[in-house]
């Protein structure tokens, strides 16, 4: 049941494209919606979701335009493609939606993701877990002398490796963003 | 220079420029200062329903009538979970209603205050867009801008939550021109390019069909007489769905019928074998389709709605314009006229021979034999009796809905009012009053069921009230005929709990409540009892007594394709396999 993860950009229908893409294929793509930033916006999107029963692999939100009252919502979701179709429509229904951009297929784009790890454990453990740091770039941004805290930012595939790698080390604690993506270029 | 006044006032003064001149609602403690605000003015008629659900399905039966949003105030609390039901309605058959509710006051909200509910979050999934406003100053600007978004691109029910803090202070009046009506501005011209596509379909097709629905209606009247327009110049058959009923006259040339589930034999027959389907304002709701693998599978089709989420949402379709219909249609009109006004007349001809040919099945065909009423029998005398009045129908939900669908014709758009995606029994009494405060000099009937009638039948006490002259016609077959014929077909007969029992003496029912009740039973007085019933002046209870187990034929049922019907009882015998019957 694992989606396929489809490479960014490959699919070739646009996100205002309505001629149906007969595919059956699961894919999973990242959506950024930019909302009035006023109450209740969350709980509409997220609402959206549940009661149509699509999928949320990531979300994350927060105001960008503070002057403009804006907010962006980056989503990742699967579905096929008629699916995901229908989440960008229904996305734009909901009134204080201003714009709906499937970063997916429009073009390229970045996605990165904050994650924190607490990795507790002493002896070789310990050291092996600050040389991986070392080697994915995390930084130390706390430490005992039975623990520390790494901060690692990358895209997701990243984050779920590093975690892999810090399970047997003695990952104790894992926070992550989820994803915030934009697109590249002008 | 702005002018000063308490937010109870606003509200008032906005409803008065937004055009409002009724509005159905009830009172309570969160909504007091907008009452003391009702009873110092004369320019709005205020209609006391008897319950809240009452209020806003007669606000959608105004509505309807009109094409203008219906506008309702109710309390907080119970008030706002009474209207959820009538709020989903609208929101499924996209009806622009306004509904205001009291709130607790802004410094109470979340204490669990008494008559305190999360109406904003209880009824954000029942709503096109819903708004707590906790601020005077801004309460004039989001009621405009609640009137804007109900009656914009795909209309719907709207909710303005207002604290009583909010009705009492006071602030600066924002006027309509002066709203910030935000950024919703959906798309109401389609795209040039597919419609020159449609076009070229058209002049090519050989077995084309127009499959229309409730947006058209909701266009306005202007996309009515359009695709009037259209079909007479095509000659391509029409048909339409329950929503869309009167968009095209049922007398008119090139009318086939209603489709769907309970829908004419040519029609479903057609929309399985054209060649090019042209759906206007319709939305493949699995009442149409049938089983999706099946449906409609030779042809090419087009898709016109102004909600692009609707457009290959069930079907895929090879032509989706999304666009206003009356827009959308002009400048199909436009190209088409441009282009020469080609159709593949030869070929027309023929598929209409083939429609003919279905048509000799006579699938709505009755025999009223012996000394009790049919129900199908009933409705085409009431046909027969008000097809000249100035008629407007509303209905209830069950068997008797389909039949007046089947057996009553429809000349112009917003005549016919039923509640069709949610299918919610006791739509069509308050409906029917909304309708008649609309229309005070038309003859405005309900169809109805028992049981559905029962549903909301409080409301005869705001029809006394007022003095609408509603006509309640309620088809008597003490069953909850619908749930009574699927459990006879997919059910093995077990009636469960699908009686009526213990009803009420209609005729005294009425009596009680001070309004005129007429029973019959006898198919040889019912044109005399029919005309009674149209000639008194004020509301009517017609109890009229019919067939108890007559079943609504055609049907299609769950799981299966539109060439498949059951015409008749004799079909009837273990048609639908386990996997048609988790369907509903
Ligand atoms: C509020 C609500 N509850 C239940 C149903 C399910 N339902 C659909 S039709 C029907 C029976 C309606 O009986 P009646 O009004 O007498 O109409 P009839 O089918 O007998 O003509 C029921 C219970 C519904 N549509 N709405
Ligand atoms: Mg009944």
């Amino acid at each position: 049941m694992s989606p396929l993860k489809i490479k960014k950009g490959a699919t070739s229908h646009s996100a205002y494209n309505l001629r149906p893409n007969f595919s059956d294929v699961q894919e999973s793509h990242t959506l950024a919606i930019i909302v009035d930033n006023e109450a209740g916006v969350l709980a509409r999107v997220i609402g959206l979701f549940a009661g149509r029963g699509y999928n949320i692999e990531s979300l994350t939100v927060a105001e960008i335009d503070h002057s403009g009252n804006l907010s962006r919502i980056t989503v990742v979701t699967t579905g096929t493609p008629q699916v995901i179709n229908q989440i960008k429509a229904q996305l734009g229904r909901i009134v204080p939606v201003h714009q709906v951009n499937d970063l997916t297929v429009e073009g390229q784009s970045v996605e990165r993701e904050l994650a924190l790890f607490k990795v507790e454990g002493t002896g070789d453990k310990r050291v092996e877990a600050l040389r991986l740091a070392d080697i994915f770039r995390a930084n130390v941004v706390d430490s005992t002398l039975e623990s520390f805290v790494f901060e690692l930012t990358g895209p997701s595939e990243k984050i779920d490796a590093f975690a892999d790698l810090m399970r047997p080390l003695g990952l104790s604690e894992l926070a992550r963003t989820g994803v915030a993506a934009l697109s590249r270029g002008t | 220079m702005a002018q000063k006044m308490t937010g109870a006032d606003m509200v008032i003064q906005a409803l008065k420029d937004q055009g409002v001149d009724t509005v159905f609602g009830y009172p309570g403690g969160a909504v007091l200062p907008i009452y003391d605000a009702i009873f110092n003015q004369n320019g709005i008629r205020h209609v006391l329903a008897r319950h809240e659900q009452g209020a806003v399905h007669a606000a959608e039966g105004y509505a309807r009538s009109t094409g203008k949003p219906g506008v309702c105030l109710v309390t907080s609390g119970p008030g706002a979970t009474n209207a959820v039901t009538g709020l989903t309605d609208a929101l499924m058959d996209s009806i622009p209603i306004v509904v205001l509710t009291g709130q607790v006051p802004t410094f109470m909200i979340g204490s669990d205050a008494f008559q305190e509910a999360d109406t904003v979050g209880i009824t954000r999934p029942c709503t096109k867009h819903n708004w707590l406003v906790k601020e005077t100053s801004k309460l004039a600007s989001t009621v405009h801008e609640a009137f804007h978004v109900a009656t914009t691109g795909r209309p719907g029910p709207v909710l303005v939550d207002i604290p009583k803090d909010v009705q009492f202070a006071t602030d600066e009046y924002t006027p309509p021109a002066e709203a910030d009506l935000g950024h919703y501005q959906p798309q109401v011209k389609g795209d040039l390019e597919t419609i020159t596509e449609l076009v070229e379909a058209i002049e090519q097709a050989e077995r084309p069909i127009f499959y229309t629905g409730g947006g058209v209606i909701n266009s306005g009247p202007a996309a009515s007489q359009l695709l009037r327009e259209l079909v007479g110049a095509t000659g391509f058959p029409i048909t339409s769905t329950l929503m869309g009923l009167g968009c095209y006259p049922a007398s008119g040339e090139s009318w086939i019928g209603m489709l769907g589930m309970h829908g004419l034999y040519e029609a479903n027959m057609a929309m399985h074998g054209c060649d090019l389907m042209i759906n206007i304002g319709a939305r493949f709701d699995d009442r149409i389709t049938g089983v999706l693998d099946a449906f409609s599978p030779d042809s090419r089709k087009a898709h016109i709605d102004i909600d692009p989420s609707s457009i290959n949402k069930a079907i895929r379709v090879e032509m989706p314009i999304v666009g206003d219909v009356a827009h959308v249609l002009e400048d199909l009109l436009n190209v088409w006229k441009a282009r020469g006004r080609k159709t593949n007349s030869a070929a027309v001809k023929k598929w209409w021979g083939q429609i003919d040919e279905w048509r000799k099945v006579e699938c709505l065909k009755f025999e009223q034999k012996g000394k009790v009423i049919k129900p199908q029998h009933a409705l085409a005398r009431l046909e027969a009796l008000t097809k000249k009045h100035d008629r407007y129908i509303t209905t209830e939900v069950g068997q008797h809905q389909m039949w007046a669908a089947q057996y009553l014709g429809f000349e112009d758009p917003n005549r016919w009012m039923t509640s069709g995606g949610l299918g919610t029994m006791g739509y069509g009494f308050p409906a029917s009053i909304g309708v008649q405060m609309a229309h005070p000099d038309a003859l405005v009937i309900n169809v109805a069921g028992e049981a559905s009638w029962l549903m909301n039948m409080q409301e005869l006490g705001t029809a006394m009230q007022y003095r609408l002259p509603v006509k309640q016609f309620i088809l008597n077959n003490e069953r909850l005929g619908m749930v009574r014929q699927w459990q006879e077909l997919l059910h093995g007969e077990r009636y469960s709990e699908s009686w009526s029992e213990s009803l009420p003496d209609f005729v005294k029912l009425a009596e009680a409540f001070g309004a005129k009740g007429i029973l019959c039973s006898d198919p040889d007085t019912l044109d005399d009892a029919i005309m009674e019933m149209i000639t008194h002046d004020g509301p009517v209870l017609f109890d009229c007594l019919v067939e108890k187990h007559e079943n609504c034929f055609p049907m299609i049922p769950s799981g299966k394709a539109h060439n498949e019907m059951l015409l008749g009882e004799a079909d009837t015998q273990g048609v639908i396999d386990a996997k048609g019957s988790v369907l509903v």
